[in-house]
């Protein structure tokens, strides 16, 4: 046991020296490596977490929104229209819900305002989200001035600033009471931006959402799935996107992996060949080998994955900004909650590591198995 | 003791360029004793070692090392005949490149298993056996000729063979630098060891301390004795 240990130190202690003594080279490729890993990982990672987003963002949506139209256009709901909508059988509840954008002129910079159920908190106060906090420099206790429909000033206290679980949602969100919110926008009392219902019997909201359009014509319900598939269809053109450039990656990779694979140089045959003539077994130049691309391969998918972490959640994947601008329901500065999958780090590393060590292995074990007369002559 | 019987060796058999270099070879190695293998470019004296130093295998006839048939022998068992009863000198020395003196020693010995530490002193002991200790950390390729071919002479013994086998050793040596390869061959002997030499350097086999010359032609062995 102990020699076996002993020749596999022996062993390693050869492949590093090999890899020093090509240094340049293997410096290159391990450059050039780390990127596509980088590229692979950054792509996955941040698509991954979006899709995490998206899902934070949907879990506590209402089942059913209703919006009143006019001429097209959303309108404010009468609240009257609860008691009519509570009056639909399975319907088990109708909420008001005010919220609104302010857009903030001096910084350019639009927030969304809403009130949120039971906001504990006195008039005159807000809750901010981070993105606003870290824009404004303003912190807890500190006064934020807004100006009314009016053309009047307002002043809130900031008292508290919103979690982190998810930045993408609260980055740009200001919580306040519902009587400042109709003093700030100058909206009348007996009004809501939209209507929530949750209903009894989920399979019955199709039936639901009908009955509404029957009673109340200039209204529009809104149900959970399709602000889903509306999410889904906006991510999937953009992850289009995305796979383009996974899909340049993995050819990149696929031809650094058959250039090693392809074929040995003379130098490196007749090397292969003066180590068996010195009494290496095939195996062993194998294992030298195998080595050569676990730690070449090994160090650039660390590398890359770090890299590609550090990118996606810390620098908001600046990389990839001109295809995230635009994006409705993204903004061009959000950060992402950290969310890396250990099935995704995995799948990563069996495109990347395993192939490439199998396409270092294949031609060396071609060249160890000729006679090493053969090799060196 | 080497013997070998109707040994042949064809390169390319069946294409075009197929090429005997070998052709019914019958020959006795007396161990400790030097053999010269001798004659002109061509004339097999190559092959004839590798095939002794089981560096491949004949395309057809047997080999015996003290009475053990190599010539059947799987891939692994011969490696290990290799490694444990073969030294080689190769003609351009086969050093490689870009590791240091010591590593170039010690490679022969890595895949035995035997502890770095110990390897390594073996080594140095070799290196200073052959005055090369101030070169033990130089790479190879900063080594004169002299050097590189003491130092392929010292990588041959790291693991202690019975046999060293010798490809046109002073072929890229001055005289003075012959003679004093032919100062450590003898030496090898001295030793107990079989040494086996192929050169068509006069200097060296037609040297009185020769045991045996085989003269070489055409793939076939002209005259022995």
């Amino acid at each position: 046991m102990n020699s076996w240990i002993e020749k596999q130190r022996n062993i390693l202690d050869f492949t590093l020296s090999c890899l020093w003594r090509r240094k340049g080279k293997n410096l290159t490729f391990v450059i050039v490596y780390t990127f596509i890993v980088f590229l692979l990982a950054s792509v996955m990672f941040l698509t991954d977490a979006l899709k995490h987003e998206a899902a934070f963002v949907l879990k506590d949506a209402p089942e059913l929104v209703v919006q009143r139209t006019l001429a097209g256009r959303h309108e404010l709901i009468p609240a009257a229209y609860i008691r009519s909508l509570s009056a639909i059988r399975g319907v088990a509840a109708v909420k008001p819900r005010l919220w609104g954008y302010y857009f903030y002129s001096s910084l350019k910079a639009n927030y969304t305002v809403m009130v949120p159920d039971g906001f504990g908190h006195k008039e005159g106060n807000i809750l901010i989200g981070r993105g606003i906090a870290r824009t404004h420099d303003i912190h807890k206790g500190d006064s934020m001035w807004f100006a009314r429909s009016d053309g009047s000033a307002a002043n809130f206290t900031i008292a508290g600033l919103l979690p982190t679980e998810s930045e993408l949602i609260s980055s740009d969100l200001i919580l306040m009471g519902e009587s400042d919110f109709r003093r700030l926008f100058g909206m009348p009392e007996g009004y809501a931006t939209d209507l929530t219902l949750t209903v009894r019997n989920p399979k019955e909201l199709t039936t639901i959402a009908t009955k509404i359009v029957e009673i109340l014509p200039d209204t529009r319900p809104i149900i959970r799935d399709e602000i889903l598939r509306t999410y889904e269809a906006i991510f999937n053109w953009r992850q289009g996107i995305m796979v383009a450039i996974l899909f340049g990656a993995l050819l990149a990779f696929a031809i650094l992996a058959w250039e090693k694979a392809s074929g040995l140089s003379a130098d490196e045959k007749k090397e292969i060949g003066i180590l068996k003539a010195i009494g290496w077994e095939t195996s062993d130049v194998i294992l030298v080998r195998f080595w050569e691309g676990v730690v070449l391969s090994l160090t650039a998918f660390v590398a890359g994955v770090l890299l590609a972490y550090l990118h996606v959640f810390f620098s908001s994947a600046v990389l990839f900004e001109p295809i995230l601008k635009g994006w409705s329901v993204l903004y061009p500065k959000f950060r992402l909650t950290p969310f890396v999958s250990i099935y995704q780090v995995t799948t990563l590393f069996f495109l990347t590591v395993i192939p490439y060590t199998v396409a270092t292995i294949v031609p060396s074990w071609k060249a160890a198995i000729i006679d090493p007369d053969s090799q060196m002559r | 003791m080497l013997r070998l019987s109707n040994v042949r060796k064809i390169f390319n058999a069946g294409r075009p360029n197929e090429w005997v270099a070998l052709d019914g070879v019958n020959l006795v190695i007396e161990p400790g004793k030097i053999t010269a293998l001798t004659g002109p470019s061509g004339s097999g004296k190559t092959t004839l070692l590798t095939l002794m130093g089981c560096m491949a295998r004949p395309t057809s006839g047997r080999i015996w090392l003290d009475g053990q048939e190599m010539t059947s022998l799987p891939e692994r068992f011969l490696t290990q005949i290799r490694r444990e009863s073969f030294g080689f000198i190769f003609q351009q020395c086969n050093l490689i490149k870009g590791l240091t003196t010591l590593d170039n020693v010690m490679l022969p010995a890595y895949p035995t298993g035997e502890p770095f530490k110990s390897l390594r002193q073996r080594a140095l002991q070799l290196l200073d056996l052959f005055s090369l200790t101030p070169k033990a950390n130089a790479k190879v390729e900063w080594l004169s000729g002299g050097e590189a071919q003491r130092t392929a002479i010292a990588r041959s013994l790291i693991n202690d063979p019975r046999v060293i086998i010798a490809d046109e050793p002073t072929a890229h040596l001055d005289t003075h630098l012959s003679n004093e390869f032919m100062e450590i061959v003898q030496q090898l002997n001295r030793e107990g060891r079989t040494i086996i030499l192929a050169s068509h350097d006069p200097l060296v086999h037609q040297a009185e301390w020769i045991s045996a010359v085989v003269m070489m032609r055409d793939g076939r062995v002209e005259e022995a004795g």
